[in-house]
């Protein structure tokens, strides 16, 4: 496919290997923020090409684990609900809450269905209008355009039996929380390209400012993740920190200004729990007041929910940079994907679902050098 | 989660007041809402992540960087070390 194969050339990701490789000369610590990056780069291989002192840690961005499982736990007693049409993105589905699973709950007989678009969910909530159509709406900036046009659309159509569960994430306070973790050892970033498509790249340049780092915007395929961690140690290097974009063939420094108007025209920031790494101030969008007839958690009391993460878990340093997942003694054993027991292994672009999936299993050496 | 792939727009259409389009993702056809990219038509290569159209990919940027790093891969190999025949 045009815009994806060429950048997936070995004969290019070599070319850009050799350079990072001649331009290396002290041990540099950098974190790919966005789980598609990581799922990337574990998938091909890459951290395992690179230099010895160039170390990749994995970040918190991926949304699917950092719902909070209280949430999943609300989704759930949403869906089993009579008259319920509870509908999600797949990712979604197989997550466990404390008790079950989306999935486990549709082969009960609950009404569960994974839909592409969220417009979708809208069109099944017209073709249903005796049964209530909740959507979960999860996602970083990059899927906040989608859920708004959804919510938008269903208050302009005057689609009552409409409404979203929200648990939406920011990437530039995650940023913010790995940098003022105590023991960072982050020196760069390779930033979220989707999110930058929508969100343009002027957060970014403040927090480089701010805390004197490079951040480099990047995509997802095997030669724009090497060649944003070539433009990061570069700029490592030359000590020379601030944004740059390797992703310019669809990010622009504003973003997309009319999604972003569609996103405020339905969400406003909130604080947020982030599921292994706790709450982080106005990280987090909710539902405008104007819009309150659509949210799910007010149509639907489902109260305060208490959940108890597995003490043996250490998702939340993982998604801090502090630790990998071979840090782990649960990692492989007692947690696999099958049965994850924490945020970092319950979806695919998870750190230690994407290390299990693709062979980094305990023994076997994390490098290849 | 951040998914999104390029795809062709072959196809706009209007739906009750919102601006759509179908996208043709290597031989694989959806579609996609362009309400939030007025600058996209027919042809164009849009990157598309649940049903939406983020950004249109710019064929000139995407050259120049791609031009850029193909250099790198040719400098590397100049580099090599030689080899007598």
């Amino acid at each position: 496919m045009k815009y994806l194969d060429e950048y997936r050339d070995g004969r290019v990701a070599s070319g850009i290997l050799a350079e990072i490789r001649r331009v290396t000369t002290r041990p540099w610590t950098l974190m790919e923020v966005c789980g598609g990056q990581t799922h990337s780069i574990v998938k091909h291989g890459l951290d395992r090409l690179l230099p010895p002192e160039i170390e990749l840690v994995h970040g918190p961005g991926c949304p699917v684990c950092v719902t909070p499982l209280e949430q999943i736990d609300k989704a759930h007693a949403i869906a089993t609900r009579p008259g319920i049409v509870f509908t999600s993105f797949g990712d979604m589905l197989r997550v466990p809450g404390s008790r079950t699973d989306l999935l486990r709950l549709k082969s009960a007989g609950a009404d569960v269905r994974t839909v592409y678009a969220p417009l979708d969910a809208v069109r099944i909530a017209q073709d249903n209008p005796e049964r209530e159509v909740v959507f979960f709406a999860i996602g970083f900036e990059t899927t906040a355009p989608a859920n708004a046009l959804a919510v938008t659309r269903a208050r302009a159509l005057g689609v009552a039996n409409f409404s979203l569960l929200v648990s939406h994430v920011l990437v530039p306070p995650a940023i913010t929380a790995v940098l003022q973790s105590p023991g960072n050892r982050v020196r760069g970033f390779l930033g979220p390209g989707h999110v930058c498509t929508v969100m343009g790249t002027r957060e970014y340049a403040a927090i480089a400012r701010h805390y004197a780092i490079p951040i480099v915007v990047t995509g997802f395929e095997p030669v724009d993740l090497l060649d944003g961690i070539l433009r990061t140690v570069r700029r490592l290097e030359a000590g020379t920190p601030g944004v740059e974009n390797q992703y310019s063939r669809v990010v622009r420094p504003d973003g997309n200004l009319a999604a972003q108007k569609l996103i405020w025209s339905a969400f406003e920031v909130c604080d947020r729990q982030w599921r292994g790494v706790g709450t982080i101030p106005k990280s987090g969008l909710r539902l405008r007041w104007e819009l309150r007839d659509h949210d799910a958690e007010r149509r639907f009391d489902v109260g305060t929910l208490e959940a108890q993460e597995p003490a043996v878990c250490i998702s939340g340093q993982i998604l801090r940079g502090l630790k990998k997942p071979h840090d782990c003694p649960a990692f492989g054993t007692e947690c696999t994907p099958a049965r994850p027991l924490g945020a970092t292994m319950v979806s695919a672009e998870g750190a230690c679902a994407a290390y299990y999936t693709y062979g980094r299993r305990r023994g076997e050496p994390v490098s290849a050098r | 989660m951040c998914l999104a792939i390029p795809g062709k727009v072959i196809e706009v259409f209007e739906d009750r007041g919102l601006r759509m389009g179908r996208a043709d993702f290597g031989g694989t056809v959806r579609k996609v809402c362009l309400e939030q990219l007025p600058e996209a038509g027919l042809g164009d290569y849009v990157l598309v992540h649940v049903g939406f159209a983020l950004s249109r990919v710019d064929p000139e940027e995407a050259e120049r960087t791609y031009r850029l790093l193909e250099e790198l891969g040719l400098l590397g190999e100049l580099q090599a070390p030689e080899t007598d025949p």
